[in-house]
Formats: structure tokens, C-alpha cells, sequence
């Protein structure tokens, strides 16, 4: 079939199953624009700021499992852009974002809108291309979209100038991929993990140690029966968040900076850890040297390049964590549950001790405390969403999550105005649950012109702002590092976030009690239109407890007690 | 610590395609590592090229790179050398009215000849160790060189 290089991309794009493209037009990437008005297989949305296009595609990836899509024009739309790619890059978001280009015989003569899109994109994709010829897209596009999913994935960038968009060529779409050098490792060595099933057999007190990767691999379900048969602990990180119930048994919580007491003196005690997907980040293990001291480590991973970076591993096991647990829950019988019974009993005496909690002690309402309630009013019905900040700790720490991809948050990058746009693309993904986005007052101005992509394509998200006038993260470094100096954190000075949703033709609620906030919340779900709900919080909360920075796991800042009532 | 500073050499064979070097040099410049010399060449009959990347850092910097050099999607394999034969090639200038002879000598006594005689100067070619290079380079400084390019080094695993 003779098409355009731009047809070629709707046709590879149809082929792929894609049926939402995120995005936004521009001279250079028109005449793709003008096959999209012309087809009917795929919906397109348009963001009203590609950072936002991109952080949908994000969301819609990480809700649905598939790849994300979007696409955007040369110079300043991919510019824009870049923080979404870096964004996915850090998160391991399967992503493919298309950058229009100015025509080859213009490339390098500082053209208008002209920018070396993949010299930037390099150091913040799994990989990129320029396309030069049309006869190279179906290839092309076949390997982004390859590239994107599988292996440890990651966004792949397509660049392509102008006039390879209006090229005629063959079109074959049933190529065969032929990428000798790229050949990711999926089968996890079975004589290695038998090994490690026999360390963890040997162990008195192992812990697993759960990651993002879990949810990558589609392995909550896997992963849930080992460690139910197994009957060993586990804690979760960040981006593992869902993969165990909250109510389970064996889950202690989140580890790290923000993690529980419990967990981290659960990794600060064990003697054997097993990491399944998860990357060490510092965030996780405070002072490196100090962390899990005294305790072996399996690590399994599908990118080598991730073990033993930081931690050394005993055992490294390379390979996709569904391929891998499920060759683990062979050895299971090999495992004596009840040799672990003096250990959880331990653990649960650090839970005892400083259970995950907050004190109502104030006239303004806790901002844990409306996230508790919306678990309580929504539970499994809501995915969440959240901004970076405390309230995006608030979140992880008392959402009640039950599932995998419940929750969708910038982990790596900790990009402020991801929620908004990411619960776009959740909403898009999943429209049957509610999505939820809990922000910040800073956060929420950095991407709020998508109320217009939310009214526009009825998406009724509905963000909570837990508003405590300050960059509350930052002013928190401040009262506990910087001696109370709250250089530029105060944002005593707001908009009126009512009439900012309404002034887009969305809805808008400001409350300061409970009994508000509960119509507030039924309201706007009722309602089913796009919602900014300001919720004023107490505004000196801090994220308790903390490690921190560079400190060890089982060095923790304290909640101070009190007696509850 | 103080291997730190050791040199390691580095094989990387890549399809050979436009942006491979700029995404293989990235990645040492983007984590602060130089790169003390870098060579390039198609593999004949092949779609491959070799590249031969000195380079210093302690194993666990070098064992990074190397990870993250084979992650790297137009990278086929990796090599990291401990047992290898390696040599570098050395072009030298000098006025015809240096004393030919001994530069000559010099140059055989490092698998070397005068590869091209001018008006006003000589060029002469060595290739050896890159260590013995340094050596040749030291002994004929007395000659007056006026220009020297060495070409960085390329390396066998034995
Ligand atoms: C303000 C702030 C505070 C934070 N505090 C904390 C904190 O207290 N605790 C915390 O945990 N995090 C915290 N984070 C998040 C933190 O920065 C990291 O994003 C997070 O810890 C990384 O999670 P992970 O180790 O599960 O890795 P991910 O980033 O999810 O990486 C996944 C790993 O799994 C591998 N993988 C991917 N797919 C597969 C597969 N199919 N099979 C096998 N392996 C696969 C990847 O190669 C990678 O190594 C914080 C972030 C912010 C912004
Ligand atoms: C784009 C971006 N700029 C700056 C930061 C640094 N930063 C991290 S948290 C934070 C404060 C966020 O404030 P807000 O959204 O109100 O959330 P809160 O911490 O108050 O809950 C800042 C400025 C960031 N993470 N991202
Ligand atoms: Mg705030």
C-alpha cells in the first residue's frame, strides 16, 4: 500500500490498538493532524499544554497497562513535552510520543521552530529517532511501540520533519522486528531462584521488599500468593502501592523517608530481602551503608543495570516478575511458614509501638484525615491520582489501596502538576471508577488550564486541594532543617479556586469542615463534571514520620505522642 | 579509593547508525567521566561497528557503565578488558633537518618507519603499546616535533 508518511502513522497507530492519542497540533506536525480529522478509529484529545499531553498519556498508560500515545509539534511543543518524557523515563511508563519536525532540507539551519528534538530527548528516553526517509516508519514505529512495553519499559520519541510526514511510500506494517541487539531477559535463571528459595528457607527473618516493577509485570496476583503461602512479611515502596491490599496481613506499609516505623525497622532487622522490583532508590534506603545491615539480598529485576547499583545482590535474578514468581511458587513447600511466626510477632510489636497515624488536634481540618474519608466514601471505587508534595505522602500513607494501578504518581521525578492531567488520562483509560486527584495549592496552578481539556471531553476528575497556603513540602524542610525561614514557600496569596473551575464551566466547592466536605464530595461525583474541592487544612502539618535525608531506616523522626481520644 | 583512577578499556559493538556515538558518549559525559581516548570502525561484511573506549574509574563505575552501555538499544555487546593485546598508532612531524637516522631507529625500535619524506619535513608512524607509545613520544622530544596525533587505542581480549 503506497501512503503518506503521516497516513503511515494513522495506520500504525490503528494497528497498535490505540484508541486515545493525547495531544497538540503545530506547523510541523500538521499533515498528521489532518489524517486525524480524517479518521474515525482512534479519539484524539487535546491538552491545553503539552506537558500536560504527555502526563495524560502517562496516567492512561498506568491505569490501562498499555502504551501511552501522544503527539506534539516541533520547537517549543516539544520542549514543552520534555518533562513528561523525563517524567515516564523515571517511572518506567511505556510511553510513544510523536514530535513533528521541520522539513529535512531545513534541519540544522536554525529554521523556525527548529530544535535538535532527539539530541534533548537522549538522556531522558529508553531510546529515540529521527525518521528520514518514510520507507523507515512502519519499522520504526513497530520498534517504538516494541520498545516501549517490553523489557524494563520506558517512552520511546518518534521525531519526524515535515516533509517525510508527506512522503509517499510502501506501507507494510507486518514487518518483522529485527532488532538483534535488543533482547530483553524475561526468563529468570530457574537454578538461581531455586537457590534464592532455599536462602529464603534458611532465613529467620526475610522480608520482601516490593516494587513498581510488580506492577509493570501485571504480577500483583502472583506476587499476592507468595508471599500469602510463604506467610513472609512485606513491605511496599512508593510505586508498589496496591499491590498488596492495605488490609493484608503481612503488609507492613511503605518503607522510606515517609515509610512507617514499622517497616523500616522491619528492613533495618531482617536478614534476608527480596526485592522484586524495586531499585534501591534513596529515597527508600536513607544511608546506604546502614541499610538492611546485616541481611542477604535476592534482587529481582528485568534490568540488570539495576542490580546491585546500589546494594550488592547475593542472588540476582534477571527477569520479568510474573515469569520469575511463578517459577518461585514451586519451591514454596520448601518453606516453613511457621519458622517466621517469632518474626512477625516482632514486627508487629514496631507496629504497636508507633502505629501509622495523626493526631486531630487542630481547629482546621487534617489533611490526613480527608484523604482517610475518601478511602472510607470511595475505597476501591476511586483511582487516585495525586501532585508532588505532602499531601502526594499523605496519600500513599493513608488511601486504604486494594488493587495494582489504584494509584498513579510521579515517584522518580516527583513532577509538580502531574495529578491533573495524569487523572485525565486515568479518567480516559477507566471511565467507570471515580478519579480522584489529591493536590496541593502550589501544585494544582501548574497544570490548571486542563479544566478547558476536562470540560471540553467530559472528564469529571476531581481534584482536592489540600490547601495549606504554603509549598508545604518545602516550608516542612524549613521548620526542621532551615531554622523557620520560609524563604518564597508562602502562598498566603491564591486564586479563588470556585471561581477558577467555574470560570472554565467546571465546578467548584471551598470548605473547612467535615460535614462540608462529605456534600462537597458526594456533589461533585453526583454531578459529574470536572471539580476543584479547596479543602483549608491545618497549614503547619508536617509528614511524620521522616528519615532524614542521608539519615538511616532506623533513625526516625517521630509523630509526637499523644492520647488519642 | 585510590583505584579509582585505574584506566580500563572498554569494547562496545554497535549498529552502525547515525546518533550510536552521541548516545554511547552521553553517557559518560552525563555522569561526569571522560573518556581518555575513543576509536571507531565498521566491522567488515557486517551492520556493526567496534568501538575502543579508554577510559578510568573504580570497577563499580566501570561495571555501571557497562550496564548501562549494553541497555543502550543499538548496543549489541560490551567488553570489559582485563586480558587484553592492545596497540595505538602515533604520527610524528619532524623538520628534515633533525637527524633522520636516529629518528629512524627510534622508530623501529617501536614497530615503526618514516612513512613519508617531504621538502622541510618527515612524518614517521609508530603503533605499539600505548604505554610504550608514551615512551617513544618522551624519547624523541629532543628531535623537535613539530605535530603529533595519536590515534587512541584498539584492543583485543586475548
Ligand atoms: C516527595 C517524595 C518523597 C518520596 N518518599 C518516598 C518514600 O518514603 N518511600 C518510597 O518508597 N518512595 C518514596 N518516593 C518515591 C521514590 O522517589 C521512588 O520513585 C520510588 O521509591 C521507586 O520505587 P521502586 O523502587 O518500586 O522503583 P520503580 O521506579 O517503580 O522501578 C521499578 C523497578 O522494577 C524494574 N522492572 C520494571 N518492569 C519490570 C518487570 N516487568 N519485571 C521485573 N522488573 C521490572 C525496573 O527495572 C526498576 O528497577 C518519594 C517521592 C517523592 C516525590
Ligand atoms: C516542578 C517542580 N518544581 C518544584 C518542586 C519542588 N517541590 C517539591 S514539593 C513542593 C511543594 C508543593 O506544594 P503543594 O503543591 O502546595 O503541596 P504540599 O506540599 O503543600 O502538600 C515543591 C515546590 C517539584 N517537586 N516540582
Ligand atoms: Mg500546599
Amino acid at each position: 500500500m503506497q501512503i503518506s508518511g503521516a497516513q503511515m502513522v494513522i495506520e500504525a497507530l490503528i494497528a497498535e490498538g490505540v484508541d486515545t492519542v493525547f495531544g497538540y497540533p503545530g506547523g510541523a506536525i500538521m499533515n498528521v493532524y489532518d489524517e486525524i480529522y480524517k479518521q474515525d478509529k482512534f479519539q484524539h484529545i487535546l491538552t491545553r499544554h503539552e506537558q500536560a499531553a504527555v502526563h495524560a498519556a502517562e496516567g492512561y498508560s498506568k491505569a490501562s497497562g498499555k502504551v501511552g500515545v501522544s503527539m506534539i509539534t516541533s520547537g517549543p511543543g516539544f520542549t514543552n513535552a520534555v518533562t513528561g518524557l523525563a517524567d515516564a523515563y523515571m517511572d518506567s511508563i511505556p510511553l510513544v510520543v510523536i514530535s513533528g519536525q521541520v522539513p529535512m532540507s531545513l534541519i540544522g539551519t536554525d529554521a523556525f521552530q527548529e530544535i535538535d528534538a532527539v539530541g534533548i530527548s537522549r538522556s531522558c528516553t529508553k531510546h529515540n529517532y529521527l525518521v528520514t526517509d518514510a520507507k523507515d516508519l512502519p519499522r520504526v514505529l513497530k520498534e517504538a511501540f516494541y520498545i516501549a512495553r517490553t523489557g524494563r519499559p520506558g517512552p520511546v520519541h518518534v521525531d519526524i520533519p515535515k516533509d517525510v510526514t508527506a512522503q509517499i511510500a510502501e506501507f507494510d506494517y507486518d514487518v518483522k522486528l529485527d532488532l538483534e541487539t535488543y533482547k530483553p531477559h524475561v526468563k529468570g535463571n530457574p537454578r538461581q531462584i531455586k537457590k534464592a528459595m532455599e536462602a529464603i528457607a534458611n532465613a529467620k527473618r526475610p522480608l520482601f521488599y516490593l516494587g513498581g516493577g510488580i506492577i509493570n509485570s501485571n504480577a500483583a496476583n502472583e506476587v499476592r500468593d507468595l508471599v500469602h503461602t510463604t506467610g513472609i512479611p512485606a513491605v511496599e515502596t512508593f510505586m508498589a502501592r496496591g499491590t498488596l491490599s492495605y488490609d493484608d496481613k503481612l503488609l507492613i506499609g511503605m518503607l522510606g523517608m515517609h515509610g512507617s516505623y514499622a517497616a523500616n525497622m522491619a528492613m533495618s532487622e531482617t536478614d534476608m530481602v527480596i526485592a522484586l522490583g524495586a531499585r534501591f532508590d534513596d529515597r527508600v534506603t536513607g544511608k546506604l551503608s546502614e541499610f538492611a545491615k546485616n541481611a542477604g539480598v535476592i534482587h529481582v529485576d528485568i534490568d540488570p543495570a539495576s542490580i546491585s547499583k546500589l546494594v550488592n545482590a547475593n542472588y540476582p535474578i534477571v527477569g520479568d516478575i510474573k515469569n520469575v514468581v511463578v517459577e518461585m511458587l514451586k519451591h514454596v513447600p520448601m518453606i516453613k511458614s511457621d519458622n517466621y511466626e517469632p518474626w512477625r510477632e516482632t514486627i508487629e510489636n514496631f507496629a504497636q509501638l508507633h502505629p501509622l497515624t495523626f493526631h486531630e488536634d487542630s481547629e482546621r481540618l487534617k489533611p490526613q484525615w480527608v484523604i482517610k474519608r475518601v478511602g472510607e466514601l470511595l475505597g476501591d471505587d476511586a483511582n487516585i491520582s495525586t501532585d508532588v508534595g505532602q499531601h502526594q505522602m499523605w496519600t500513599s500513607q493513608f488511601y486504604p489501596f486494594t488493587r495494582p494501578r489504584q494509584f498513579i504518581s510521579s515517584g522518580g521525578l516527583g513532577t509538580m502538576g502531574f495529578g491533573f492531567p495524569a487523572a485525565i488520562g486515568v479518567k480516559a483509560a477507566s471511565p467507570e471508577k471515580t478519579s480522584i486527584n489529591f493536590t496541593g495549592d502550589g501544585s494544582i496552578l501548574m497544570n490548571c488550564q486542563e479544566l478547558m481539556t476536562a470540560v471540553e471531553k467530559k472528564l469529571p476528575v476531581i481534584n482536592i486541594i489540600l490547601n495549606n497556603n504554603f509549598l508545604g513540602m518545602v516550608r516542612q524542610w524549613q521548620t526542621l532543617f532551615y531554622d523557620k525561614r520560609y524563604s518564597e514557600t508562602d502562598l498566603s496569596v491564591q486564586p479563588d479556586f470556585v471561581k477558577l473551575a467555574e470560570a472554565f464551566g467546571g465546578i467548584g466547592y471551598r470548605v473547612s469542615t467535615k460535614e462540608e466536605f462529605d456534600v462537597a464530595l458526594k456533589e461533585a461525583i453526583e454531578r459529574n463534571i470536572v471539580a476543584f474541592i479547596d479543602v483549608k487544612v491545618e497549614r503547619l502539618e508536617n509528614v511524620m514520620p521522616m528519615v532524614p535525608s542521608g539519615g538511616s531506616l532506623f533513625n526516625m523522626m517521630l509523630l509526637e505522642k499523644k492520647e488519642s481520644k | 579509593m585510590n583505584d579509582n583512577n585505574e584506566r580500563r578499556v572498554v569494547s562496545v559493538i554497535v549498529v552502525n547508525e547515525a546518533s550510536v556515538l552521541s548516545r554511547i558518549t552521553d553517557l559518560f559525559s552525563g555522569r561526569g567521566y571522560n573518556i581518555t581516548s575513543l576509536t571507531v570502525a565498521p566491522i567488515p561484511e557486517s551492520k556493526y561497528s567496534r568501538l575502543t573506549i579508554v577510559t578510568s574509574g573504580s570497577i563499580r563505575v566501570i561495571e555501571q557503565i557497562t550496564k548501562q552501555l549494553h541497555k543502550l538499544i543499538p548496543v549489541l555487546r560490551v567488553y570489559e578488558h582485563s586480558d587484553l593485546v592492545e596497540k595505538e598508532m602515533a604520527l610524528v612531524k619532524f623538520p628534515i633537518t633533525e637527524n633522520l637516522s636516529d629518528i629512524s631507529a627510534i622508530c623501529n625500535a617501536y614497530n615503526g618507519k618514516i612513512v613519508n619524506v617531504g621538502n622541510d619535513v618527515i612524518i614517521t608512524m609508530v603503533a605499539d603499546e600505548p604505554k610504550r607509545v608514551d615512551h617513544y613520544l618522551e624519547a624523541i622530544r629532543k628531535y623537535n616535533p613539530k605535530e603529533i596525533v595519536r590515534s587512541g587505542a584498539v584492543a583485543l581480549e586475548r
